[in-house]
């Protein structure tokens, strides 16, 4: 199944004009927009992935999901694959839906007691209710806007989601190559190597965050969600955590919800837009930097509503 | 108008400051006056001549395993409800009830306590606690009940203490842990008690110092005797049996009680005052300790 299915793309208006946005330059700040990206996106900026993997075997996709708060809806009708071998990036202005969208394929959203949802979600064309939560949600793992290390050392940060997996509790010693090759992955393991016993929450903000990345990479995931991850990093963390984020997308599916334009261009193959609840747009990033199909996409990331 | 105002809190500030110094001072002096090492490490004997009535070893004893038992009781009682409220609180009308219920014990007087106390222990079902009479009447005094009873005085302390330290954590760590596969109970073992654990000793020390400055239980529920164990097992002889604390021989030294040995009294005054200043120094250090260590935002 997986592969065969072409995304099913929605709401793309074909007959509309292409317009191109070639230089959409500096007179963009019109409304007092979010500060995350207060300039446009060039598209002649550089990028810091190289092509796309040639196409990626599918493996999330949800079908008609929506998501309602009470009776509010947050996200509707949305259809969209997640494929490995490439970064997804959600973009939208504040408020649209993205983190409930990525709540959702990990099954966090059923946490809010108010929230309900319609539509199925699948992973390798399984419908992720038939799993176990706690199977899908190692499979489908997750990190947060704000770096949240558990208050211990790095090592049983790392070590957290490997424990107890077991029915035998494994010993420190069984779970040291899994827990240095988890650090590896996630760049961190030359800064931490010399004191794995150091509390993790006295690292820096950047470090944190790629400790709480190797703490679900350590889990195994096959898709990564990460929620607005460097939103409260600094240029210098941010930049070694796109690099990161690039170079995973190799091993597993990566979705990324980022209101950082710059950031989404930089980084992702696919970009989907999505406004009040509603995915407006999805294709390649060069098509919704470069030449969107729609209007709200074009205004958007232009910079003319935040 | 409001110079005034600004005047009366830095009196009052000022005031404070010199009754806690005059405090130190005072019984610093007659501690240091009167307290001779063999104070210490002697026990207490009934004689009208001072000088062969011993000193006060049993009470610091007494102090110590009032303390340990209020303490041990109090720990995994007051951790679990302040668990089960932060993070269950289901049905609500329970946990407002559980919440009053808290609040009732934390604001009764210890001596309504220690009431309370002696007629339930003095019960026959909880006759394994204290000593039986030959007729079968329960004493009800012992280390045991007024262990129990001390640790209702220190519960208060280590709920409030841990249920503060569990709504400061921020649920998106609490949802790390279940994006990991974690369950809510893995949860709350593996992470939100290690979290809590600095809030769990402030709680605890303080509840210490609430007990080991306790008296009415200790002369209603352990008798304020010297140490008087039952039955002929070692350790849980002395337990069933009776004896007295710092406080209870303070009191019944000083002019107050019968003893008539206020140097004595003030000896022991200064022993207990210097294990609760040291018991609110380690507070402090573990507070700072957590400081240090709370990072989360949001
Ligand atoms: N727990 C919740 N309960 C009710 N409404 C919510 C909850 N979380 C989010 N919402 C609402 O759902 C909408 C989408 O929110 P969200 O997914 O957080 O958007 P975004 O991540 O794009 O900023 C918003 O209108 C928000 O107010
Ligand atoms: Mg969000």
């Amino acid at each position: 199944m997986e592969g065969m299915m072409p995304p099913p793309i929605r709401r793309i208006v074909v007959d509309e004009p292409a317009t191109v946005v070639a230089a959409p330059a500096a007179t963009s700040q019109t409304n007092g927009s979010t500060p995350s990206h207060s300039s446009p996106v060039s598209v002649t900026a550089p990028r810091r992935r190289a092509a796309s993997l040639a196409g990626g075997i599918e493996r999330m996709a949800t079908h008609d999901l929506s998501i309602l708060y009470g009776d509010k809806a947050a996200v509707k009708n949305v259809s969209l694959p997640v494929r490995q071998g490439e970064v997804l990036a959600l973009i939208g202005p504040s408020g649209c839906g993205k983190t409930t969208l990525l709540r959702s394929l990990n099954r966090l959203v059923e946490l809010t007691a108010t929230a309900s949802r319609q539509g199925r979600i699948t992973l390798d064309g399984q419908d992720i209710d038939a799993l176990e939560v706690t199977q899908l949600r190692r499979r489908v793992s997750m990190v947060f806007q704000q770096p949240n290390p558990f208050p211990m050392s790095v090592f049983d940060n790392v070590a957290y989601a490997l424990r107890e997996q077991a029915r035998k509790r494994p010993r420190k010693s069984e779970l040291g190559p899994a827990v240095a090759d988890a650090l590896q992955r996630a760049g961190l393991y030359d800064e931490v190597a010399a004191d794995l016993a150091h509390p993790a929450l006295r690292l820096s903000g950047g470090q944190q965050q790629r400790l709480c990345i190797a703490r679900s990479l350590a889990a195994g995931p096959e898709v990564l969600l990460l929620d607005e991850p460097c939103s409260a990093l600094d240029p210098g963390s941010t930049e070694i955590i796109e690099d990161l984020i690039v170079r995973l997308r190799e091993e597993v599916a990566v979705v990324i919800v980022t209101h950082n334009l710059q950031q989404a261009y930089r980084i992702a193959d696919h970009v989907g837009f999505m406004y009040l609840g509603e995915l407006v747009e999805y294709g390649p990033a060069e098509q919704i930097f470069g030449s969107p199909q729609e209007q709200r996409t074009q205004e958007y990331v232009s910079g003319a509503f935040g | 108008m409001d110079r005034i105002g600004l005047g009366l809190c830095w009196a009052a500030g000022i005031a404070l400051c010199l009754i806690a110094a005059a405090i130190v001072g005072f019984m610093l002096f007659k501690g240091l006056q009167f307290l001779r090492p063999d104070l210490l490490v002697t026990s207490p004997v009934a004689s009208q001549d001072q000088s062969k009535s011993g000193g006060f070893l049993d009470p610091m004893v007494g102090t110590l395993i009032l303390t340990t038992i209020g303490t041990a009781v109090a720990v995994p009682l007051g951790v679990a409800t302040a668990i089960w409220l932060s993070e269950y609180a289901r049905p609500f009308w329970l946990a407002r009830a559980v919440e009053s219920g808290v609040d009732i014990i934390a604001g009764t007087p210890s001596i309504v306590l220690a009431i309370f106390g002696l007629i339930i222990f003095q019960q026959s079902f909880f006759g394994f606690l204290s000593f039986t009479a030959e007729g079968g009447a329960v004493f009800g005094r012992s280390f045991l009940t007024a262990g129990l009873m001390m640790s209702l005085i220190a519960l208060p302390l280590i709920v409030a203490a841990t249920r503060e330290a569990l709504q400061s954590i921020p649920g998106h760590v609490r949802e790390a842990s279940y994006a990991l596969g974690k369950s809510k109970s893995a949860t709350i073992r593996r992470v939100l008690i290690p979290a809590a654990r600095p809030a769990i000793g402030t709680g605890a020390a303080l509840g210490m110092g609430r007990i080991a400055g306790d008296t009415a239980i200790v002369v209603i529920l352990l008798g304020a005797t010297a140490l008087q164990a039952e039955g002929s097992t070692p350790l849980f002889g002395t337990l069933r049996g009776t004896g007295s604390t710092l406080t209870s021989y303070v009191y019944n030294n000083s002019p107050a009680g019968e003893g008539n040995a206020p140097e004595k009294a003030y000896a022991a005054a200064f022993v207990l005052l210097l294990i609760v200043i040291f018991l609110n120094f380690s507070i402090d250090t573990i507070a700072g300790r957590r400081k240090m260590e709370a990072a989360w935002k949001g």
